[in-house]
């Protein structure tokens, strides 16, 4: 067992850990911060990924002892402290960019990466980022749309489930 | 998982030493070794990270026009970085996906040397030569059978010398759910010849292919392989692929790496 320390959100953190703690197990057992899903426990996913360093990373295949001084933005930093959802997260409401919404945190993490980067990518460049992203709704459509949206693009053109008004 | 404890050491010589211990494994980017830890197929007793090594990560060029980048190096890292190596860093681009290109490392592929593994094939091409904290390895001598290289036990790689070649590519056959090549091929042409690198194939892992770099050595386009095959018997054969098929795609893949190379 050891002790690490990570600014997690915005705020310092600390916790015990074995070496075979993963950050998200780290994340939701002992900070509680359930919002960072595990959706297939094997990388393929995403329903897990989080920011480390400000790089998009899969929680479930991290140790926490390896994020021990490391800056972590998980999907409960998104809002404001009010409540305010972020562009992305507004986004994804407007063109119903979920379905049942497991798999959302980490694409809108994802897509937080991705337009942090890239503000104005290409509809194949947002489909290419969202590559370890996995839908089982099979969602994409309104998902692409709606990051597309958040970086501010018109997305009348955009094929999707349905028209956001 | 079964448990273990995991040792940051701040530099080579104490990953070095943490390595001694017995069964001490070291640890990269972990996105296939954590994988097989889940899957209780690896049973260490300490995982020595690498990650914490200062000096292990970044991209220079060397005196002798050699691209040298530290074997901690990440993928997507590689990807922006190694631009006078576009074969190089178009090949890291399309490794996995963007949040496993962000952890893994370009010295942890190649130390597991996966038979369908991109890097492999990106330093066998192109002749690269792999330094470690104690000698340096040509890739011809390094890579010796799946899952198999000249490593020692606790050797580490510290980084990776590619001579940049005149032009460069590589296509992959790629498998849609794990992403890893079906078949890949490399292919890099130099002043002196063409070396030519198939992954993904054979059930010796990564193999230059010599026919193919005689045929490209003189003719460095598509319709030089015109006749050229490959043999199907030490292909890979699994419910992704017959042997005949992967040796198909060898010539394939190879060929559609010298149209985007040429």
């Amino acid at each position: 067992m050891s002790e690490v320390t990570m600014t997690v959100n915005g705020k310092p953190a600390r916790g015990t850990i074995e070496g075979r703690t993963l950050l998200v197990e780290f994340l939701r057992d002992t900070l509680g911060l359930t919002g960072t899903h595990v959706g297939c426990d094997t990388s393929q996913c995403g329903a897990c990924t989080v920011h480390v360093d400000g790089k998009a990373v899969k929680s479930c295949t991290m140790f926490a002892a390896e994020a021990d001084g490391a800056t972590v933005d998980t999907i409960e930093g998104q809002a404001a402290p009010d409540g305010t959802l972020n562009t992305i997260q507004q986004a994804f409401q407007d063109y119903h960019g979920l379905q049942c919404g497991f798999c959302t945190p980490g694409m809108v993490m994802s897509a937080a990466a991705l337009l942090k980067d890239t503000p104005k990518p290409t509809e194949i460049e947002v489909r290419r980022y969202l590559q370890g992203n996995i839908c089982r709704c099979t969602g994409y459509h309104n998902i692409v749309k709606a990051i597309l949206a958040a970086s501010g693009q018109d997305v009348t053109g955009i094929p999707g489930e349905i028209a956001a008004e | 998982m079964y448990a273990f404890e995991i040792e940051r050491p701040a530099t080579i010589e104490e990953a070095v030493r943490a390595l001694s211990a017995e069964e001490a494994q070291p640890l990269a980017g972990g996105q296939t070794l954590i994988p097989t830890l889940k899957q209780r197929l690896a049973m260490p007793s300490v995982l020595v990270s690498l990650t914490g090594i200062s000096g292990l990560r970044g991209i220079r060029t060397d005196e002798g026009g050699q691209l040298c980048i530290g074997a901690s190096t990440t993928h997507a890292e590689v990807a922006a970085g190694a631009g006078v190596f576009p074969g190089l860093a178009t090949m890291a681009g399309r490794i996995g996906d963007p949040a496993v290109r962000n952890r893994g490392t370009m010295g942890g592929s190649l130390a597991n040397n996966d038979p369908s593994a991109c890097y492999p094939a990106a330093a066998l091409g192109a002749g690269a030569t792999i330094v470690t904290d104690r000698r340096e390895i040509a890739a011809d001598d390094f890579f010796q059978g799946m899952f198999d290289t000249a490593l020692d036990e606790g050797e580490i790689i510290t980084e990776v010398r590619f001579p940049v070649p005149a032009a460069s590519a590589y296509a992959k056959f790629e498998q849609p759910a794990s992403r890893f090549a079906l078949v890949g091929a490399f292919v890099a042409r130099f002043p002196g010849g063409v070396r030519v690198a198939i992954t993904g194939a054979s059930e010796g892992g990564v193999f230059r292919w010599a026919e193919a770099e005689e045929a490209l050595s003189r003719d460095f386009t598509a319709s030089a392989l015109e006749g050229v095959s490959v043999p199907s018997g030490d292909m890979i054969g699994d419910l992704h692929g017959t042997p005949e098929y992967r040796a198909h795609l060898v010539a394939i893949m190879t060929r559609r790496a010298v149209t985007a190379a040429a």
